[in-house]
C-alpha cells in the first residue's frame, strides 16, 4: 500500500496539455509537407521517381497524404528543394481528395457533415477494425487510452462491441481475409453511424499498395467520413482529428 | 559434398554452393540435427523453372544451409523428425502446394491459394470466406462447451480467430486461426522495385520495424556489398534496444493490467510512450520506421540527439526500476503470475519456441550472443535466471531485459562520437545467383528474412520469418488445463504479433 502512495506520488500528473496549449514535437517529426510550386521541374520529377508510394504528382505538384508515409526520401532530394516537412501534425481530412495537397490543408473544423458534431460531439463511441496493416496504427491509437493522452476526458472512448458504437474507426489495408469481418461489424453498429479510415492502409492501401490480397480503400467498400493520414498517425494527428471533426 | 554448408549470419552464398541432396538423405540429415539440439531457422520452397525445391536454414552454435529438390508430394518431417517442422510444412503446402504424406494435422496457415497452381492441398475455394471448409478440432462430451473468439476482439488490437473447448473453466485445448491479416507481403516484394522493400520490411509487424528492416537491409548489403559505418550501426543497435525497451515496458504495463493491478499499468503506459519518442527524436518516427535503410541511417545521430536520449534513459531508470519493484512485490500479482500457462524446457524445446518466450522456458538463445550483427559482439550478453516457463518467467525475462537493454546504450553513448553520413534512397545491383540469410534479435525473439537472387540478380524469392511463427503453438501449449479466465494474461506474456505471421 505504501509502494503505491509512494509510486503515485513520485509519477505525479502527466496528462498532456494539448489542446488547451500548442505543444511542440521533436524537430525531426514530420508532418504537413511545405511544397515548393517554384521548384525545377526536374527535381520534381526526381523527387516523384524516388518516391516508394509513388505519392507526389510531378505535372500537378502534389502530395498524396493518403499514399504517403512519410519516411521523408524526398526532402533528401536536394536538401528540400521541392519538398520539406513541417511540424504541423494537424492533417486530418473530412474528403479523401483534401489529402491531395500542395501546401495548405482545409480546415477540418468546418466540414460539410456538421450533424455528426450534434449526434457525437458531447459523447463519442467507436469500434476500432484492425483490418489487416502492421498493427502500429493500433499502437498508437491504444495509447490515447493512456493516461498521457487521456482521451476519455473529451468524451471518446473505444468501446467493445459494435452495438455500443456510434461508428468505426479502420486500420489497414483491408485484406481479402478481414473484408467480411469489416462489413459485419460496419452493418451492427447501429445508424446514423461514422467512418473514419486511419493511417495510409486503410486510405490507399500503404505500404501494400498492388498486392492481390488487399482492397486497399475503404472507401470503396463503405463511406468514409474522416480520413487520418500517417504511417501511422501520431497519436496528436489521431486526437486532433476526432477534436476538429467532432467537437 | 558435406550435407551441410556452414554459413554466417548475413553471408553472400553463391547458389550452387549450396548443397542439393536427395530427399532421403535430406529427411536423415534434418532429422538428426533437430535431434541433438538443433533448430529450424527457416525452412520453405521455390521455384527453380519447373523444378520446386526446398531449402532449410538451421541452427546450433553454427548457421548451416542445406536443400533437396521435390515433386509435388514428400514424406512429412513432422511426423518423422518432430513438431519444429509443423508450421513450416503447412506453410510450404499453402504457398506451393506442396503435399508433406502424413502431416499428422495439415491444416492451412494463412488461407490464401497457392502461387504454383497446383490443385490446393486443403481442398479450399478461396472465394469462400476464412476458414473455408475447415472443421476446428472438437473436445465431445455433455460437459463440454466450445468458446470461440474473435476475428474482432474487444480491444484495439489485431484479428485473429481463438477456439477454447473447455470443461467448465479449464481449457482442455486452444485452436488458433489466424490469416485474417495476411496482405501477401513476400510475394510482393519479389515484383516491386527496391526503393519499396524497407518499406513493406517496416511494416511486416510495425512494432518491430526495426527488426524485420534491419534483416531486410542487411540483406541487401549483403548482395549488393555495401559497407556501413560503425557509427551508423550504433545508431542501428540503439534503434533494435529502443524498440525492445519500448515493447517489453509495454508488456509489463499490460500484464499488470490484466491481473487488475492498474497504477503500473497506468505508468508503463505512459513510460512506454517515452522509449517511442525516443525512436521520434533519431528519425522523425516512433516505430523508427525511416531510419534503417541499405547502407546505413537515413538520419546521423547528432550530439542534440545522445544528449536527448542520455538525460531521457537517465531519468526513466529509477522510474522504471521503482514501478517493477511495485509489480513484482505485490503478492495479488504474484499470485496470478506464478505457475500460470506453464510451458516446461521439454515442451519448449520440442516447439522450437524462440525469444523472451524460450528464455524463460530455460532455452538459452539469443541471436545478439550467438550471431551478432551491428554492434552486439562488442558488447555483454545476458543470462535470464527465471526459466519456469509461467508467465512470471515471461515477466521476469522482460524485467531483466529492460534493464540490459538500458545498460547497452548507455554503454553505446559512453564511447566516443563516431561521424557517420546519412544514406540516400539508391538502387542496388545484387549479386546474381546468390542467396544470403540475416538474423536479428528482434523484442520476440529471432527474425530471419531470407533472399535468393537469380542469373540475373533479380529476386527470386524473398522468405520472411517473425519470431511470432514459432511461439504461437506455444501459446495454444500454455493454456492446457489452465482457466479460461487466464487467458488473457498468457496471452500477453507471449504477446505475439498476427501480422507478423500473417505476412
Amino acid at each position: 500500500m505504501f509502494k503505491v502512495i509512494g509510486t503515485r506520488l513520485n509519477q505525479g500528473y502527466r496528462t498532456s496539455p494539448y489542446p488547451n496549449q500548442p505543444v511542440r514535437l521533436s524537430s525531426r517529426f514530420r508532418g504537413l509537407p511545405e511544397i515548393n510550386a517554384a521548384c525545377d521541374p526536374a527535381i520534381v520529377r526526381r523527387c516523384a521517381g524516388l518516391c516508394p508510394q509513388e505519392a507526389i504528382a510531378a505535372e500537378k505538384r502534389t502530395i498524396d497524404l493518403g499514399r504517403c508515409t512519410f519516411c521523408g526520401a524526398c526532402a533528401q532530394v536536394e536538401d528540400g528543394a521541392f519538398v520539406r516537412f513541417s511540424g504541423i501534425f494537424e492533417m486530418g481530412a473530412a474528403r479523401r481528395e483534401d489529402l491531395i495537397v500542395s501546401g495548405a490543408l482545409p480546415d477540418l473544423a468546418s466540414h460539410a457533415k456538421a450533424h455528426f458534431k450534434k449526434l457525437f460531439g458531447r459523447s463519442l463511441q467507436l469500434r476500432q477494425v484492425s483490418a489487416g496493416g502492421c498493427n502500429a496504427c493500433e499502437a498508437d491509437t491504444n495509447v490515447l487510452n493512456t493516461p498521457f493522452f487521456d482521451l476519455s476526458r473529451f468524451g471518446i472512448d473505444f468501446v467493445a462491441s459494435p452495438r455500443h458504437a456510434d461508428g468505426i474507426h479502420v486500420t489497414g489495408p483491408i485484406t481479402r481475409n478481414m473484408r467480411t469481418a469489416l462489413l459485419d461489424t460496419y452493418a451492427a453498429v447501429p445508424a446514423p453511424k461514422v467512418v473514419i479510415a486511419s493511417g495510409c492502409c486503410a486510405i490507399s492501401g500503404g505500404p501494400f499498395y498492388g498486392s492481390e490480397d488487399i482492397i486497399g480503400d475503404l472507401n470503396s467498400l463503405i463511406p468514409v467520413d474522416l480520413y487520418i493520414p500517417g504511417c501511422p498517425p501520431h497519436p496528436l494527428t489521431t486526437l486532433h482529428a476526432l477534436l476538429a471533426f467532432f467537437k | 559434398m558435406a550435407s551441410l554448408l556452414r554459413i554466417g549470419n548475413g553471408e553472400v552464398v553463391p547458389r550452387q554452393h549450396i548443397p542439393r541432396i536427395d530427399f532421403p538423405r535430406f529427411l536423415r540429415v534434418l532429422t538428426d540435427f533437430v535431434r541433438c539440439n538443433g533448430y529450424i531457422v527457416q525452412f520453405f520452397a521455390y521455384p527453380e523453372g519447373e523444378r520446386m525445391r526446398l531449402l532449410a536454414v538451421l541452427r546450433n552454435s553454427e548457421l548451416h544451409v542445406v536443400e533437396t529438390e521435390v515433386e509435388r508430394d514428400y514424406p512429412s518431417l513432422t511426423l518423422l523428425a518432430g513438431a519444429k517442422f509443423n508450421l513450416f510444412e503447412r506453410e510450404i503446402a499453402e504457398q506451393y502446394g506442396l503435399r508433406p504424406n502424413g502431416h499428422p494435422w495439415l491444416k492451412m496457415v494463412r488461407y490464401h491459394a497457392n502461387a504454383s497452381g497446383r490443385p490446393d492441398v486443403f481442398g479450399n475455394d478461396y472465394r469462400t470466406d476464412i476458414p473455408g471448409n475447415y472443421p476446428y478440432y472438437r473436445v465431445e462430451g455433455e460437459a463440454i462447451h466450445e468458446v470461440g473468439v474473435g476475428p474482432v476482439h474487444a480491444g484495439i488490437i489485431e484479428p485473429g480467430h481463438f477456439r477454447f473447448q473447455c470443461a467448465g473453466e479449464e481449457v482442455l485445448h486452444l485452436e488458433i486461426q489466424l490469416g485474417y491479416q495476411h496482405r501477401g507481403v513476400e510475394r510482393l516484394l519479389t515484383t516491386v522495385p527496391q526503393r519499396r522493400w524497407p518499406i513493406l520490411c517496416e511494416a511486416i509487424a510495425g512494432d518491430t520495424a526495426i527488426g524485420h528492416n534491419l534483416c531486410c537491409c542487411q540483406a541487401i548489403e549483403a548482395l549488393a556489398g555495401l559497407d556501413v559505418e560503425p557509427g551508423a550501426r550504433t545508431v542501428r543497435t540503439i534503434a533494435l534496444e529502443l524498440e525492445r525497451l519500448a515493447n517489453h515496458i509495454g508488456d509489463l504495463g499490460a500484464l499488470s493490467g490484466d491481473v487488475a493491478f492498474n497504477p503500473p499499468a497506468a505508468y508503463f503506459g505512459r513510460i512506454r510512450g517515452e522509449f517511442l519518442n525516443l525512436l521520434l527524436e533519431l528519425c522523425g518516427n516512433r516505430f523508427g520506421k525511416s531510419l534503417v535503410r541499405p547502407g546505413g541511417v537515413t538520419q546521423a545521430m547528432g550530439g542534440e540527439q545522445r544528449r536527448i536520449i542520455c538525460a531521457k534513459i537517465k531519468e526513466l531508470r529509477e522510474e522504471i526500476v521503482q514501478v517493477c519493484d511495485l509489480l513484482f512485490s505485490a503478492h495479488t500479482v504474484l499470485a496470478r503470475f506464478e505457475y500460470t500457462g506453464t510451458v516446461n524446457r521439454a515442451l519448449a524445446d520440442q516447439l522450437g519456441l524462440v525469444g523472451p518466450c524460450g528464455r524463460a522456458s530455460g532455452l538459452e538463445y539469443d541471436v545478439r550472443e550467438f550471431f551478432p550483427t551491428e554492434r552486439y559482439a562488442d558488447l555483454p550478453a545476458i543470462t535470464n535466471r527465471a526459466t519456469n516457463g509461467d508467465v512470471y518467467s515471461r515477466a521476469m525475462v522482460r524485467r531483466e531485459e529492460i534493464v540490459h537493454a538500458l545498460d547497452l546504450i548507455e554503454q553505446l553513448l559512453a564511447a566516443p562520437e563516431e561521424a557517420h553520413q546519412p544514406v540516400r534512397s539508391a538502387e542496388r545491383r545484387l549479386a546474381p545467383a546468390s542467396f544470403v540469410v540475416t538474423l536479428n534479435e528482434g523484442w520476440r525473439g529471432e527474425v530471419s528474412h531470407c533472399l535468393l537472387t537469380d542469373d540475373d540478380g533479380a529476386l527470386l524469392r524473398y522468405k520472411i520469418k517473425d519470431p511470432s511463427f514459432h511461439n504461437w503453438t506455444g501459446l495454444a501449449m500454455a493454456l492446457r488445463n489452465q482457466a479460461i479466465s487466464d487467458f488473457p494474461l498468457c496471452n500477453k506474456s507471449f504477446n505475439l504479433s498476427y501480422c507478423g505471421f500473417d505476412l
